[in-house]
């Protein structure tokens, strides 16, 4: 059940980014204090370090996605990278080029990086066991599986404002089973030491087994928040509907849909999250997602953080790149 | 020829021979065991001492991929293959393209493995037309052409009544179906078992239910219909309970499982080996130990290769869009002996789940090594060490989720018919 072993090289350092899954606490936690240093580079008058000058990274988005993609892109500027953005979905696979050929068609371009975003579960692992050992490949969300990257910059908007893991009780609502962020997340809290994670939702968007990675099953709204310091709240997508999994949007809004009252019933303080984009009036309520507890803004600029913390880090068990923002300004 | 087994242990269950014993072959038959047959002068003689005399291996399940996917494999290459590991009978299921669902393509494959095979290659005609699972295929005119039975091979027949008429035509030209139980629409688009591996990966999960609602569906057709069925591939431990009640009240059932389910669970799938996709799918621990239990308990009847050899471009894709199945036709027997290692059953008991149980099973007389009998044997030094690489698997598809498992037990001889098949004289591969 170990995955880790393909991302890490000989030293233990990170070489690829696939899943949080069998990583160690200390790995995570210099990711969270390596994006510690980055975080300051946005709000500089120049907005760039040169960590990795010269290096080409490739952006290769199988499936649609707008923060993901940009973030990730914004990130390798910001570390003086050249960045190559494919939307592969609407070229050569639709030719019917395999997975295989254009991967090897990007090796011979002299990538450093791939960023890959991909409908299948598994894809991630499979294109770092098949490309060339210079590149590092880098996990932007693989079907249902992981996205380490989100878990990772949520754990940082965590950690902002709840700076001890071990006190957390995390609820996480909605259509777990589809969702990769979920599974990064539970793995991700799991290892930093969360005192409880809690999945809310119907029997049928909660996947059979889930209590094996040690979480609590919810299905209703109102025990699964009491006393919770973190609520993150799942995209829920029209197709469920379709697919015989809910009967319908009002009545899932009625049930697990995030409102004042409903939130009224977690700590006090306690912080609204969601990994975007949303849906108001479905999985929340605007009300909610517009107030003081949100931080689903916040979320998305520390997107850009983790992402340069991650990419200097696989960068550096490439070619010894020191993975720091130098005299950044502390926030 | 005449030929000699000289001091070999031979077991043969059919028979209940477990001894060590010198087996006398003429004109391709077994002459006698123990003691010379009057006249008899061996033109061969073959020294066995250490090693295991067995019937060959009757396989109820091998795609050997002609015609129509010989890019995969061939009936040369697989029957090669076969015969370096011991299996002298091979049930091909109808699932080539075209369909085995007339009698000119099971004429083709029988021309074919006569001029080029190395084992006896006998064909699952189509239950369905083209599979569809909508109109019946030429039951009668399929087993005339020489069909040991009819399957609908992976694909389901959805429509209930489709198949209560299936079975029942069945049963009216008294031969067996062999039927693969899955609900298709529970399967959905599920690509590995529904447990702990498939909450963690992400994957699509199909149910155990998936194949035991099937199973009930098909038992309480033929409670009405008193029609032979075969259930293949069992995998899922809710499934037994089931088989083995109506085994006890009498019903014409049986079962076998794919070798593959009897070692590896959905824990083999960590890293998304592809190698472990199969259908249908590894399902857990528990389900693993369950299937043992009843194999040794007679409610799996028989093991089988379900050997499914593709091409690498079939692999080498992400792991849901990977053809599932594996190429497991060069381990059955050293993973048959290792069986008997770990103490799921004693060695004639799983030496007749390979032979004499399957023979039953698919109407052959192969299987057993009595007096008379047709001289389909394989001599194997059952503690040979070796390691799977793909360079030792004979068989062109190189998916063996196995690869990297240290075996014991190597096929040193294969006869058919009394002659060799392997190492024969035009056989170049190594031993």
């Amino acid at each position: 059940m170990n995955d880790s072993n393909i991302q890490l090289d000989d030293n233990g350092h990170l070489k690829h980014f696939l899943t949080i899954e069998g990583l160690e606490r200390s790995l995570l936690l210099n990711i969270l204090e390596t994006a510690e240093t980055f975080s300051g580079v946005g709000a500089r008058a120049v907005k760039k370090v040169p960590i990795l000058r010269g290096k080409t990274v490739a952006n290769l988005f199988f499936e649609p996605s707008t923060r993901t993609r940009t973030t990730f892109e914004l990130a390798a500027k910001r570390l003086s990278a050249d960045i190559l953005s494919l939307n592969i979905s609407n070229s050569a696979t639709k030719k019917g080029e395999s997975l295989l050929d254009t991967l090897h068609t990007l090796e011979a371009m002299h990538c450093d990086m791939f960023i890959v975003r991909h409908a299948n579960s598994g894809a991630a692992h499979f294109i770092a066991s098949h490309v060339a050992p210079n590149i590092s490949v880098i996990n932007g969300g693989d079907g249902r599986h992981a996205h380490p990257t989100q878990a990772m910059l949520d754990m940082f908007t965590i950690r902002k404002h709840k700076p001890d893991f071990s006190k957390l009780r995390v609820a996480i609502v909605g259509d777990i089973l589809h969702s990769r962020v979920a599974r990064s997340e539970i793995h991700a809290l799991s290892i930093l030491g969360a005192s409880e994670i809690r999945v809310i939702g119907p029997r049928t968007l909660i996947p059979w087994h889930i209590e094996t990675m040690g979480v609590h099953i919810f299905h209703d709204m109102n025990a699964g928040l009491k006393d919770v310091d973190v609520i993150v709240v799942l995209r829920l997508q029209q197709e469920r509907m379709r697919s015989a999994l809910l009967p319908s949007e009002s009545e899932y809004f009625r049930l697990y849909g995030l409102t004042e009252e409903k939130l009224a019933l977690a700590k006090p303080d306690a912080i609204v999250m969601h990994p975007g984009p949303i849906n108001r009036g479905i999985e929340i309520d605007s009300r909610v997602a517009d107030s003081r507890q949100s931080v689903i803004l916040q979320q998305v600029s520390h997107g850009i953080a983790i992402r340069m913390a991650v990419m200097a880090m696989t960068m550096q068990s490439q070619s010894g790149i020191q993975p720091e923002g130098g005299h950044a300004d502390p926030d | 020829m005449q030929i000699q087994i000289k001091q070999g242990h031979l077991i043969d269950p059919a028979n209940q021979v477990d001894k060590v014993t010198d087996v006398f072959i003429s004109d391709g038959k077994i002459a006698s065991l123990g003691k010379s047959p009057r006249g008899f002068k061996a033109d061969h003689t073959i020294d066995a001492s250490g090693r295991l005399v067995l019937p060959g291996l009757v396989d109820l399940s091998a795609r050997l991929r002609e015609p129509g996917n010989e890019h995969k494999a061939t009936i040369t290459s697989e029957t090669h293959a076969a015969a370096c590991g011991g299996i002298t009978s091979v049930c091909c299921p109808p699932d080539t393209r075209p369909v085995i669902d007339s009698s000119a393509v099971v004429e083709l494959i029988h021309q074919r493995a006569l001029d080029r095979g190395n084992a006896r290659v006998y064909c699952l005609g189509a239950l369905t037309h083209g599979l569809q699972g909508e109109t019946l295929a030429n039951m009668h005119a399929l087993k005339q052409a020489g069909c040991i039975g009819v399957s609908n091979g992976l694909l389901p027949v959805a429509n209930t009544a489709v198949l209560r008429r299936a079975l029942d035509y069945a049963s009216s030209c008294d031969i067996t179906v062999h039927l693969f139980c899955e609900d298709a629409s529970l399967r959905d688009d599920g690509v590995v078992h529904e447990g702990i591996m498939s909450v963690r990966m992400g994957l699509p999960g199909i149910p155990g239910t998936a194949e035991s609602i099937a199973i009930s569906r098909v038992l309480q057709l033929i409670e009405q219909t008193p029609c032979r069925v075969h259930f293949c591939r069992v995998s899922s431990a809710q499934s037994l309970p089931m088989i083995a009640d109506a085994k006890q009240r009498g019903l014409p059932v049986s079962a076998d499982t794919g070798i593959s389910h009897l070692f590896l669970s959905e824990v083999d799938l960590a890293g998304f080996n592809n190698n472990c996709h199969l259908c249908p799918p590894l399902r857990s621990d528990t389900d693993r130990e369950a299937l043992r239990k009843a194999l040794a308990g007679g409610v799996i009847d028989a093991i089988c290769s379900d050997h499914q050899p593709h091409n690498a471009d079939a692999k080498a894709v992400p792991f849901s869009q990977s053809e599932p199945g594996a190429s497991t036709i060069d381990v059955v027997l050293p993973l048959a002996l290792q069986l008997a290692r770990d103490g799921v059953m004693e060695l004639p008991g799983i030496i007749e789940a390979l032979t004499a149980r399957p023979a039953a099973i698919a109407g052959l007389e192969a299987g057993q090594l009595g007096v008379g009998a047709v001289a389909d044997l394989c001599i194997v030094d059952p503690d040979a060490p070796w390691t799977v690489t793909e360079d030792q698997l004979v068989s062109t598809g190189k998916n063996n989720p196995f690869l990297g498992w240290e075996m014991h037990g190597k096929v040193t001889q294969t006869l058919l018919g009394g002659l060799p098949v392997y190492p024969a004289d035009t056989d170049h591969a190594t031993p």
